[in-house]
């Protein structure tokens, strides 16, 4: 009787099927602020379209395609599909199949999105903010998608910028 | 015992989700819900349409999304957010007659339109923070 009911209520979530969306999903966080130093550099430049272009360069050097360009806002972003397996994960799956677990999926190919945009700095009417995000989806060896993210580490950001100062010729100041 | 009421409450829930929803039912889903129109439309007192559409990919930015289309002609941006889920969303944006400006946004939470008022309320309140200006609501 129990257990008739016990699956009754668990097939009707299924059936329910609607996913609830986090609550912070579309409200700034406490540290967008940091987000949003980390991930911006101004250029002491106004000519906009030369920082675009140069944004274009440094991700061709690293391999990306450019999915989406739009010069009169600013916008660029591009992606790439790469390796994401990982030799820590590699040693789990080893030994969960050891000890009789069978075969666990693990992190296969990845894709990393990023995206640029250029604006006027409204501080400053000498400079212009560029400003990259990165995110990443990640497949395992089944297929299927094991993560999905954006990536926060700041030596990613620091490193593109180093690349973007040097392709456009001009010198990264942090805002 | 169990099985008495096991099989007519399997039988009820698999009949549920028959009735669920059927592949094709998914292509013209939804459409001319006045409702749900509203609670995705703001209209914003400036005729600047290049400016919001810019600060509307600040915002974009600002809540962890990367843009996947934008067109200043036509006034759309599309972006996407990764953090353990996904959310795709489309802005656009487009005149209001001489003064005004209506930006409209919908979105996806993973393969589910949100149709919740909150999730919209929300953007808007993180947009006309960033462009220093209400969001009012249109009928």
């Amino acid at each position: 009787m129990k257990k008739a009911f016990y699956l009754c209520f668990i097939l009707l979530f299924l059936v329910a099927c609607s996913p609830t969306i986090p609550k912070d999903a579309f409200v700034l966080s406490p540290t967008s602020l940091e987000d949003r130093q980390l991930q911006s550099r101004k250029f002491a430049t106004l000519d906009r379209t030369v920082l675009l272009a140069a944004g274009a360069a440094v991700l061709q050097d690293m391999g990306y395609a450019i999915d989406e360009s739009n010069a009169s806002l600013g916008v660029l972003t591009a992606s790439k599909q790469a390796d994401a397996t990982s030799g820590a994960q590699i040693a789990g799956a080893v030994l969960v199949a050891l000890i009789g677990g069978g075969s666990m999926p693990i992190d296969k190919e990845q894709k990393i999105r990023i995206c640029l945009v250029v604006n006027e700095n409204l501080s400053d009417s000498e400079s212009s903010i560029a400003r990259i995000t990165f995110q990443r989806i990640v497949w395992n060896t089944q297929g299927q998608i094991s993560r999905v993210e954006t990536l926060k580490e700041p030596e990613l950001y620091q490193g593109f910028f180093e690349k973007l100062s040097k392709s456009a010729f001009l010198e990264a100041h942090q805002i | 015992m169990i099985n008495r009421l096991l099989l007519p409450a399997i039988a009820v829930t698999l009949s549920m989700l028959v009735g669920c929803a059927s592949q094709n039912s998914h292509v013209l889903a939804g459409g001319s819900q006045v409702e749900l129109r509203s609670m995705q439309t703001r209209a914003f007192d400036t005729s600047n349409k290049e400016l919001m559409l810019r600060t509307v990919i600040a915002t974009l930015q600002d809540l962890g999304f990367i843009i996947d289309k934008a067109d200043s002609d036509i006034g759309t941006v599309t972006a996407t957010k990764l953090s353990g889920y996904q959310i795709r969303m489309t802005v656009t944006v487009r005149a209001r007659g001489e003064t005004q400006l209506l930006v409209r946004a919908n979105a996806m939470y993973n393969l589910k339109a949100i149709e919740d008022p909150q999730p919209y309320q929300d953007f808007f309140n993180s947009l006309s923070k960033a462009i220093f200006l209400t969001a009012h609501d249109v009928d």
